[in-house]
């Protein structure tokens, strides 16, 4: 093995992940992992729960300094990366010391961005991203009664429910006309707002905030209706933005994230991305580069990413990005995979409602395969749908047994390749 | 260097009725109740009644599940290898059930958490329950350190065509049978290869010589009865082809099998002389093309079907016959070390079907498979007898075989076989199946019952 020395921007599941697939070629190499934060690795993800209670803030971290060392890594933190200098192969750090790499995966994650709301910038507002923010939350949520979140996605609504549980009078506000829009059609959105109303939390959809100021220690949100909320506790969850300022004049190609090809190749040789960061080939549109920002294709790229930088022959390119993800509410269930959230178009999916329990069930077919599939409390399983659309598997006439049996079917079809 | 090895359940759908047996036991150990919603196993069956696999815990090596876990709460136990689940630690996300692709993790809407194979720390109740053997506990790399521990016998770089199932079967066979050994091989591949070598030099590394083709068992005889003589305990070891067992050789072996002379001859049976350009010999099966069977207007490939030489060696009363296939590895292991028990008392026969990728016509990256087909659609199948037992023994039952085209579209000398062809293998196939049945504990207690019935 020559001499290689790795460095990966960012600790979180690409990061790591990029570390274990290292590592399965190249036992020796030394590889850098930097963080900007004051914390082991960690997943944004757990953050909801570090909110609620329900995971100890001390328990969170997805690997400890023993195994950190024991599989060679130099673990860095509180290391703020601002600048890349492709020419000499080095990146330079806040501190002002200069990092020399080999190959650099740049897995920063993204940032939450606010909206340009009047007003927003000088009212004190909470955000969910990082540890600190999720224990910021925490301590906020004890001296509040009331609360108003901006946002209708995952983490929006996740805060709003914790929010609740945590005593306080909640509004949520969605600008668009339902929530959790990427993964879920306009009917099993309105299943899941409906379970939120019924809880007694306010879901206001299609609703602008058109201004946003405090009065004696309260924040005040005005709305395009006309109407007003007022809240101890204000919470922005509208969306995330790429960590890539440090990457300008830098020489990376870079839109909305940095654009990578299904290696996680950068436009420069020895530079790699992948996660939050990196906007990759769509699996449905692959001349299409996307941002899909969840955990589990932050790992799949993580994963790809090492393979690729350190050579490792075993390599298959990713496939491209498919929007994918669970979500548990009220002790109620969802899940989404692939197309058939209420941007992808008509597919002529195949519909089962119940409004009682609830249950949703859409499973969307396009010649002969399944392309997408969603439910809210359906016995299916999740990561076998995803497998079945990411291998393309025909379902060779079983189309109709599908629609009424997913799961068993599902696992038949799956069962075939498995041995 | 040894690995280490995990243990896993191995799933044999061939064998499974779909009794659910393993779901109830799964349940109640895991639940005190045999509801299945508490089983971590599932059994999957299609509509016509096939079991295709069970949906269940890997515990890959890489678990994606751990890699998606926000929480920490999944990780790889290092000394029994299973993906343990941390209660404390799981938030109840269900990222997992999304990035498992074999239904391992799944939501139990009963306890309103995921739940996994842990192996019922280290006795799986499922496995126990099983009683039609459908569920099996194996360590992953038992077999691999077993036979990775033996010393290797040949030494690399011998002159087999590429894909050659001979350097497969050389290299096992002296593994397994160990450097105490007088190595036969007559005129043929395994010859062919560098087992005898050229100028002076051999291949294998244990005491090798080079008999005519039709004296290889005559020879061995002797050695063993001086070797005995001396008082030294020597394995004697045959591999010969086809034409030097079946055909020219046939005259020493069967008079050596009738005297009960100790040794173990290796048929490594490529169903013709596919050295010397591929003729047909007495193996060579019905309808297959060889160089002396041609395809043309008039002949479709060979006339007469091909000698069945294991079972001629059983009728000799050998110590130990056994058919076998290096596409199930395993199999042929066991038959050996029974061999070097029998070849103490006599001889023991093995009959290894030996696919050719040059003269047969097929690519040589399908070797095995083309092993495993012949097996499945029982065109080779896979059995022992025992002379202490007489009775004949499947190794590898196929109770559902696959149909024989299956097998023959696979390989070259079969190409040109029309729809009658196939057929009258097919036919054949079973017939020889039916024979072979009638030999085993099964076949002779059904006649037994049989006869008694019309006596009384």
């Amino acid at each position: 093995m020559p001499q290689t020395r790795y460095v990966i921007i960012g600790s979180s599941h690409a990061g790591l992940s990029a570390v274990e697939a290292i590592r399965l070629t190249d036992r020796d190499n030394p590889v850098f992992l930097l963080t900007q934060e004051d914390t082991l690795p960690y997943s944004p993800t757990i953050l909801p729960y570090v909110v609620s209670g329900e995971a100890d803030p001390e328990k969170i971290f997805l690997k400890d300094e023993d195994a950190l060392k024991g599989s060679g890594v130099v673990y860095r933190r509180g290391e703020k990366v601002v600048g890349l200098d492709l020419h000499a192969r080095s990146i330079i750090l806040k501190s002002g010391e200069i990092l020399d790499y080999d190959k650099l995966l740049l897995a920063t994650g993204a940032a939450p961005v606010l909206p340009p709301v009047e007003g927003l910038e000088g009212v004190s507002c909470h955000v969910l991203r990082t540890l600190e923010d999720a224990l910021g939350l925490r301590r906020a949520m004890e001296g509040s009664r009331s609360a108003v979140v901006l946002g209708g996605g995952l983490i929006g609504m996740h805060a709003a429910e914790n929010l609740h549980k945590g005593g306080l009078k909640v509004t949520l506000v969605e600008a668009l006309d339902q929530i959790l829009p990427g993964y879920f059609d306009r009917e099993a959105a309105g299943l899941i707002r409906d379970i939120f109303r019924e809880n007694g939390i306010e879901v206001l959809t299609g609703s602008v905030v058109t201004r946003v100021f405090e009065d004696r220690g309260r924040c005040i949100v005005s709305l395009d209706s006309g109407e007003e909320r007022t809240a101890d506790l204000l919470l922005v969850a509208t969306g995330v933005r790429p960590r890539i300022g440090f990457l300008t004049g830098s020489g990376i190609d870079a839109e909305e994230g940095v654009l990578v090809d299904e290696r996680m190749r950068t436009t420069h040789p020895d530079v790699w991305a992948a996660g939050d960061v990196a906007q990759a080939p769509d699996f449905f549109d692959s001349g299409k580069k996307r941002i899909h920002a969840t955990l589990v294709n932050a790992v799949e790229q993580g994963r790809i990413a090492g393979m690729d930088m350190a050579g490792d022959e075993a390599l298959v390119p990713h496939p491209g990005g498919i929007a994918m993800n669970t979500y548990r509410f009220f002790g109620h269930r969802a899940f989404a995979v692939g197309l058939g959230g209420e941007n992808s178009g008509e597919l002529s999916p195949h519909h089962l409602v119940e409004k009682t329990g609830p249950r949703y069930r859409k499973i969307v077919l396009q010649g002969g395969r399944l392309v997408g599939a969603s439910g809210i409390n359906d016995g299916m399983d999740p990561g076998i749908i995803a497998e079945l659309i990411r291998r393309k598997i025909p379902l060779q006439g079983l189309e109709e047994r599908f629609i009424s049996d997913p799961l068993g079917t599902g696992r038949v079809l799956m069962s075939r390749t498995w041995r | 260097m040894t690995g280490n090895g995990y243990r896993t359940i191995a799933f044999y759908p061939d064998r499974c009725d779909g009794c659910n047996l393993c779901v109830e036991a799964c349940a109640e150990h895991h639940a005190g109740s045999k509801e299945a919603v508490h089983s971590r196993i599932r059994v999957c069956g299609d509509e016509e009644g096939r079991y295709t696999g069970i949906a269940l815990c890997r515990q890959c090596s890489m678990p994606r599940c751990a890699m998606n876990c926000p929480a920490g709460a999944l990780s790889k136990d290092p000394e029994t290898g299973v993906v343990c689940w941390d209660e404390e630690k799981c938030v109840g996300c269900l990222l997992c059930t999304l990035t498992c692709p074999y239904g391992g993790i799944v939501f139990n809407a009963a306890s309103g958490r995921v739940m996994k194979c842990d192996f019922c720390g280290g006795r799986p109740a499922c496995v126990e329950a099983c009683t039609r053997g459908a569920l099996e506990l194996k360590r992953g790399a038992d077999l691999y350190n077993a036979w990775g521990d033996l010393e290797d016998l040949v030494v690399p770089g011998i002159s087999a065509c590429l894909g050659c199932n001979s350097e497969l079967l050389l290299r096992h066979t002296l593994r397994r049978i160990g450097p105490n050994v007088v190595l036969a091989t007559p005129p043929g591949c395994i010859a062919g290869v560098g087992a005898v070598g050229v100028n002076g030099k051999t291949a294998v590394k244990t005491p090798v010589f080079h008999p005519l083709l039709t004296n290889t068992a005559s020879m061995l005889a002797g050695a063993r009865r001086y070797y005995n003589r001396i008082g030294r305990d020597v394995t004697m070891l045959a591999l010969g082809g086809d034409g030097g067992t079946a055909d020219v050789g046939f005259q020493s072996l069967s008079g050596a099998a009738e005297r009960g002379e100790q040794m173990i001859y290796i048929c490594v049976d490529n169903e013709g002389y596919m050295n010397t350009g591929v003729q047909r010999s007495g193996t060579t099966p019905f309808g297959a093309w060889t160089s002396t069977t041609p395809v043309g207007s008039v002949l479709r490939g060979k006339t007469r079907e091909a000698k069945p030489l294991p079972l001629l060696m059983v009728m000799h009363n050998c110590e130990y016959v056994a058919t076998a296939c290096t596409a199930f590895m395993e199999d042929y292991y066991e038959k050996l070390e029974k061999a070097i028990e029998a070849s103490k008392k006599g001889m023991a026969y093995i009959h290894v079907f030996s696919p050719c990728p040059t003269g047969w016509r097929f690519p040589p990256g399908k070797l095995i498979e083309a092993g495993r087909k012949a097996v499945q659609t029982n065109i080779v199948p896979l059995w022992e007898f025992e002379l202490k037992t007489g009775r004949i023994r499947f190794t590898y039952p196929v109770d559902d075989p696959l149909p024989v085209q299956e097998y023959l579209s696979l390989i070259g000398k079969f190409r040109h076989l029309d729809e009658e062809q196939i057929r009258l293998i097919q036919e054949q196939t079973e017939r020889k199946i039916q024979i072979l049945k009638a030999f085993t504990k099964e076949g002779r207690d059904g006649d037994e019952t049989r006869v008694e019935g019309v006596g009384s």
